[in-house]
């Protein structure tokens, strides 16, 4: 666990989030995706709390639900998220050496998400969409294009600077 | 019995072209995931920049600068194309712009060295239409892809978006909508292939009580993005097909679920649906008639299984995306236990042209069995990746070697994969092979949403079936035995073969599995998992052999058994491999023969690209 992690979560946002989509069970899913934004991560207690609160719902069925899809994370994930995309056209190209060089310069091992200093969290996608530009790399919102395991290390090295 | 409608299509098409028209010199910027990703956002900036002087500076009284959606062009993003000019700019950066705008727009004088170079000729080419890759296409759905502002109703009206609505509301026959698209032959264009006409009509045959339908934006197959490109491009078209469907099979409601990965698209649509609806042409009392839409977005969660339908209907409700026996079918019970009619993107996409030109015009398109047009991403090591739309079949060898420019590099054409993590391979045999729907079924592999992976040389077929496996496995939802089992003693199976300890044996217990987990799935998934080992067993056994008798990748790629060496003869001793290895396993000094500590080398191949003597060799 990464010691970025806050210790007392803000329930009453939560309240906030779920007024904002509607208490209602079909909206579980976005109301989780708008936790997350806002923790980085789905808590526990997040989750106990939203499924005593939605009728319908129980604490198990929100675990349920956040443990089957890709995007929920139990675990905080880092300021940088970088995503690395692994669909075929990027596999093809080589998006696993770009992902390994990844790995050597953040020192994540296997089964490692987060840093431990909370900066980076890393993680293989299926698809961005974006197969003309293989191999592709997201860092939050921004794609970066036509990676190399070199170009990579610039632009760890460039957030490197800015986060010093 | 026609009814009337208070809005006058044909006006407001005037009026939208007229607006056009005041808009001067358009400069059309490709503004899609992939050109952004280019920098386009600050091509435009630089543009309306300079665009505010263009009255003073040139003989054009005003220049607009319209971000478009993607043109499906884009490894040669950003592309800028300017209609009056008659041309065509490719990878067009920021530091550009200014030439362009001195030369060619204040001079009449085209940027020669932005003009895209065809492979084969090295000629330069200016005209969108004369690019190898757009010539030889045939665009319906992605008709006005990259010609239009995507954010903008009115430019969506001016290409006739909302006119099929319109026509349909005022006839009024939704039997005859039905009726049209039976006569066209189109087929489910999200990989079933099911009849779309056939699937309406089942719907509509529910009288009375709420009905749904939905539309399947959940493009997971890895390496598809044509609904990606409809979404963003040309979101109007997609709420028109929709429209239509609702009209044609009586529903009010329907969601729209798009997979989180595409926050774009999701941007365009919520843009879309509200101006759809102040217009008129969406929600309440649609153009004055009596007929009510009311449409909301869903967004996905990463799940692949999420694009069967069930599964689908099950992650709208807020449930894990699991997928449920079927009968019932959605048409009756679906979304809400209610009757649901669920269509892929490019199909909706296709319906307002089919209600427009007739559905004799759609069906002029393609094979006996496979009528219209079919959109492929096609990317892998072939010359010009994008996204193409094709009549159906269309054979390989037209899109890989004439649109596609042939293979990168100069290298070998190996083999398609088609269809993702469904699909299974063709290989130079099938060059000549009409795709269809069932072609590509009696080959082995299906035509699937539409991606199209190029191999060349260079691929490990075996290390491909391997990336499959893992990908189904990983997304195997867990519920039947026979998948969550199955998938995963198959992966078991191939990543020993990829690390040098498979054995014969092995191959006859894969091709076991194989069929049991086909035979026994509840869901596509399930079903279709296989197909990658299935059809590479097929054409490419003799590789899986030399994996497993040879311990040899004829490709060198399965790390496990390839060595990277440093030549003594070559090295000079110029350290920069050792500086380039991410995790320092080259050792050695200045002037003097480097090596390689195979323990910690990784295999990433770093220093063989680096090494300006080649003298570092994978063996």
């Amino acid at each position: 666990m990464s010691t970025q992690s806050p210790s007392k979560v803000d329930l009453a946002k939560v309240g906030e989030i779920i007024n904002t989509y509607g208490a209602k069970k079909s909206n579980l899913i976005a109301i989780l995706q708008k936790v997350q934004e806002e923790f980085r991560y789905l808590p526990e207690e997040v989750m106990i709390y939203i499924g005593t609160k939605i009728e319908g719902l129980s604490p198990a069925t929100v675990y349920g639900v956040a443990t089957f899809y890709a995007q929920f994370s139990l675990e905080p994930k880092g300021k940088y998220e970088i995503k690395v995309c692994d669909g075929t056209a990027c596999h093809v190209r080589g998006s696993m050496p770009v992902l390994n060089a990844i790995k050597a310069k953040l020192n994540i091992k296997d089964g490692q998400l987060t840093t431990d200093d909370g900066l980076f969290s890393l993680e293989t996608v299926s698809c961005l969409g974006a197969c003309g530009l293989a191999p592709v790399v997201v860092i939050n919102e921004k794609v970066y294009p036509q990676m190399t395991s070199d170009a990579m290390k610039i632009v760890l090295d460039t957030i490197f600077q800015e986060e010093a | 019995m026609t009814k009337n409608i208070n809005i006058d299509i044909n006006v407001e098409q005037e009026k939208a072209k007229q607006h056009i028209v005041e808009q001067g010199l358009r400069v059309l910027v490709c503004a899609g995931t992939g050109c952004v990703a280019n920098g386009s956002l600050k091509v435009i900036e630089k543009f309306k920049e300079l665009g505010a002087e263009v009255s003073t500076l040139t003989d054009y009284d005003k220049m607009t600068i319209v971000p478009t959606g993607c043109h499906g062009f884009c490894e040669q993003g950003v592309l800028v194309i300017i209609p009056e000019k008659d041309i065509t700019y490719v990878k067009v950066k920021e530091a550009d712009v200014e030439e362009i705008f001195e030369s060619h727009i204040k001079n009449n004088v085209p940027v020669e060295r932005l003009l895209y170079t065809d492979p084969h000729t090295n000629q330069h080419v200016h005209k969108n239409e004369d690019i190898n890759f757009y010539a030889k296409q045939t665009r319906t759905a992605l008709a006005n892809c990259g010609h239009i502002d995507a954010e903008s109703l009115e430019e969506a009206i001016s290409v006739r978006g909302y006119e099929a609505l319109a026509k349909a509301l005022e006839a009024n026959d939704p039997d005859a909508v039905i009726k049209e698209i039976e006569e066209s032959g189109l087929r489910g264009r999200g990989g079933g292939g099911f009849p779309t006409g056939r699937k309406w009509r089942f719907t509509a045959m529910n009288k009375g009580g709420k009905s749904y339908v939905v539309c399947n934006g959940d493009e997971g197959d890895p390496g598809a993005f044509m609904d990606r490109s409809v979404m963003e491009g040309d979101p109007h078209k997609l709420l028109e097909g929709m429209a239509i469907s609702a009209f044609a099979i009586r529903a009010d409601e329907g969601y729209i679920y798009v997979r989180a990965e595409y926050p774009l698209a999701i941007k365009r649509l919520r843009k879309a649906i509200d101006d759809a609806e102040k217009a008129g042409y969406l929600g309440k009392n649609i153009l004055g008639t009596d007929f009510n839409f009311e449409l909301h977005i869903k967004e996905g969660a990463g799940a692949f299984v999420c694009g069967e339908e069930t599964a689908l209907i099950a992650s709208i409700e807020g449930e894990r995306g699991m997928p449920r026996a079927k009968p019932p079918f959605p048409a009756n019970k679906g979304l809400f236990g209610r009757p649901t009619l669920i269509n892929n993107v490019e199909t909706l996409a296709n319906v307002p042209t089919i209600l427009l030109n007739g559905a004799g015009w759609f069906s002029s398109f393609g094979t006996e069995t496979s009528k219209g047009t079919k959109t492929f991403a096609l990317t892998g090591e072939v010359n010009n990746t994008g996204l193409i739309e094709v009549p159906m079949g269309t054979t390989l060898r037209k899109i890989v070697f004439d649109i596609g420019g042939g293979i990168r590099g100069g290298k070998k054409f190996k083999a398609v994969q088609i269809g993702g993590p469904s699909g299974g391979c063709l290989t130079e045999e099938h060059l000549d092979l009409p795709m269809d729907y069932d072609n590509l079924i009696k080959a082995g592999a299906m035509v699937g949403s539409g991606g199209l992976v190029v191999l060349n040389e260079d691929t490990c077929i075996v290390e491909i079936a391997r990336f499959f496996m893992n990908f189904t496995q990983n997304e195997s939802c867990g519920k039947c035995v026979p998948c969550r089992e199955g998938t995963k003693q198959m992966l078991k199976i191939l990543e020993k073969i990829v690390a040098g300890k498979g054995e014969m044996e092995d191959l006859d217990v894969l091709e076991e599995l194989a069929i049991a987990v086909k035979d026994g799935s509840l869901c596509g998934l399930g079903k279709t998992a296989p197909n990658p080992v299935l059809s590479t067993l097929k054409y490419f056994r003799d590789e899986y052999i030399s994996h497993i008798k040879d311990k040899k990748c004829p490709a060198g790629v399965c790390t496990a058994m390839k060595t990277i060496v440093i030549k003594e003869d070559l090295c000079k001793g110029c350290t920069k491999c050792a500086r380039i290895c991410p995790v320092s396993a080259i050792s050695g000094t200045v002037k003097n023969v480097h090596v390689i500590d195979q323990e910690k080398c990784i295999k990433c191949e770093a220093c063989v690209s680096a090494c300006p003597f080649k003298a570092i060799v994978k063996e």
